[in-house]
């Protein structure tokens, strides 16, 4: 089945808070081999003018997740998730995670391409706070690998 | 900002940077341990992460690391040569453009070598080389940091 072309420009409702522990934090700062203290140690954070520890530049995928999952649950879709692979991936930031964040993320797909057979899928996928500020947007691209 | 380059040194406290210096250098060590916390951290339970079986069985050479991963640790040396804080990136990109397998018994080494690629008023753009065997695995792998940053 084919990524369907009427894809582009299509949004997904916000995903549900999702609440930004600090264990969270620590552990994926651990996971990715960050070793700042201000990933880790919430005095270190508050003296930096954190209100808790950071989350290191790459956690947002685990909120933007969510998002993605939205997007490939969708039949009219037509995104084979067993085809997929991922092909670049950016974050542009307007301030960091902290612990304490409840986040909700927005994926709207952005363009869909052809290539040799193959589909490239871009979404993006916003992530705001509780006021509704945004804190970082997400930015997948997927190729999805066509019949062999 | 009205500075332009070479009057980065005239920002109070902000050391001068060249194009093409490094700013940054680190080897990581992984193993499959590396891999199975990072599945658990982030969520990401494909099993291509952690059995060597369903891996081949889609024509891989085995236990890869989540592109995910590689790209969150390329960016720690910068983390760590901005002080520790990440809030001074602005936005970060890669390309995923080779595997990196991670033998079960010898692990894999990513190295990450992290040079100033652009300076212009509204910061630099850190650009990041980062291989495995010797081989790129991150195209297009650039950090953005705000001015005034280091």
């Amino acid at each position: 089945m084919p990524v369907n072309p009427e894809l582009q420009g299509r949004s997904y409702p916000a995903t549900s808070p999702y609440l930004v522990g600090r264990e969270k934090v620590r552990e994926f700062a651990r996971a990715v081999l960050a070793t700042s203290p201000l990933n880790l140690d919430p005095d270190a954070a508050r003296a930096a003018g954190y209100s808790d520890v950071v989350a290191p530049p790459t956690f947002p995928v685990v909120v933007q997740e969510h998002t993605l999952a939205q997007l490939l649950g969708d039949p009219d879709a037509g995104i084979d998730f067993s085809r997929v692979v991922h092909g670049d991936q950016r974050f542009t930031y307007t301030r960091p995670i902290v612990a304490g964040d409840e986040l909700t993320a927005t994926l709207t797909v952005t363009s869909v391409k052809s290539l040799g057979g193959h589909s490239m899928v871009t979404a993006e996928s916003a992530i705001a706070d509780a006021t509704g500020a945004h804190v970082v947007t997400a930015i997948s691209t997927l190729v999805v690998r066509g019949d062999e | 900002m009205t500075h332009r380059h070479g009057d980065e040194a005239a920002y109070s406290g902000q050391a001068a940077l060249e194009i093409g210096q490094v700013v940054a250098e680190q080897t990581f060590e992984l193993t499959r341990d590396t891999l199975v916390r990072y599945a658990g951290a982030s969520g990401d339970f494909n099993p291509i992460h952690y059995r060597d079986d369903t891996a081949q069985g889609v024509g891989l050479p085995g236990v890869l690391a989540h592109g995910m991963l590689t790209m969150g640790l390329a960016v720690q040396p910068v983390v760590d040569w901005l002080g520790g804080d990440s809030g001074k990136i602005v936005d970060y990109q890669v390309r995923f453009t080779r595997p990196v397998p991670v033998d079960a018994e010898a692990g894999a080494s990513v190295t990450v070598v992290a040079k100033v690629g652009v300076l212009d008023d509204a910061g630099a753009r850190i650009d990041l080389t980062v291989t495995f065997n010797d081989e790129t695995v991150l195209g297009k792998a650039q950090v953005r940091v705000a001015a005034g940053s280091w």
